[in-house]
């Protein structure tokens, strides 16, 4: 059973934005609005069904899915399920070995 | 897109040098990784969340061989898609 650790920080677009404001010499407007456009960027490849490779991280993969059968679990009322499109993640070889001390998880 | 790509558009839509789109973008990744390294979580409004999960080690087998293998535990990063970015790689459509 997987299990999540108790709570601790939460890193926000915030916390990207001041280490670029230290350590690039933008202004903090400057540093948020370079920030914003890597995420935006990364949302328009995402959108048009492009796939996001980034080495050393993980890569971003816009999968389709069928149609299916459901079942609303509160009134058990079956319904149809459209044929959607979804993002998933597959963690680098890299991000999981630094996450499992080096070794590949 | 490549990690590549991903730093030519950031340089052309904000109008920087390469390298500096360069660092930024380096900058972003290392520091998530570090984030989740670090046990933390990380929230990116409009993008999606990601975290760690932690597997307990199990006794494995493989059912042709019936040759047991200790699986060790482990830690995964885990991502969740944030609500407008899962609504636009919908085309739009709330799912």
């Amino acid at each position: 059973m997987p299990h999540t650790p108790t709570a601790s920080r939460t890193m926000t677009k915030a916390d990207l934005v001041e280490r670029v404001y230290e350590q690039v010499g933008f202004s903090k407007k400057e540093a948020a609005e370079v920030v914003e456009s890597v995420f935006e960027s990364m949302k328009q490849a995402l959108e048009q069904g492009d796939k996001i490779k980034i080495s050393g991280f993980g890569n971003f993969l816009v999968r389709e899915k069928a149609a299916r059968r459901g079942r609303n679990p509160q009134t058990s009322e079956a319904l149809v399920i459209p044929s959607r499109r979804v993002l998933v993640f597959k963690p680098s070889q890299v991000l999981k070995a630094a996450l499992n001390d080096g070794s590949p998880a | 897109m490549t990690k590549s790509e991903l730093i030519d558009e950031v340089a052309l839509s904000r109008n920087l040098p390469r390298r500096t789109a360069e660092e930024v973008v380096n900058l972003i990744f290392d520091g998530m990784r570090e984030a989740l390294v670090n046990g933390e979580r990380i929230e990116i409004r409009g993008f999606g969340s990601f975290k760690t999960r932690h597997y307990d080690g199990y006794t494995g087998r493989n059912p042709k061989t019936s040759q047991t293998i200790e699986v060790a535990p482990k830690v995964l990063p885990v991502f969740k898609v944030g609500k407008e970015l899962r609504v636009r790689v919908n085309g739009g459509e709330e799912p």
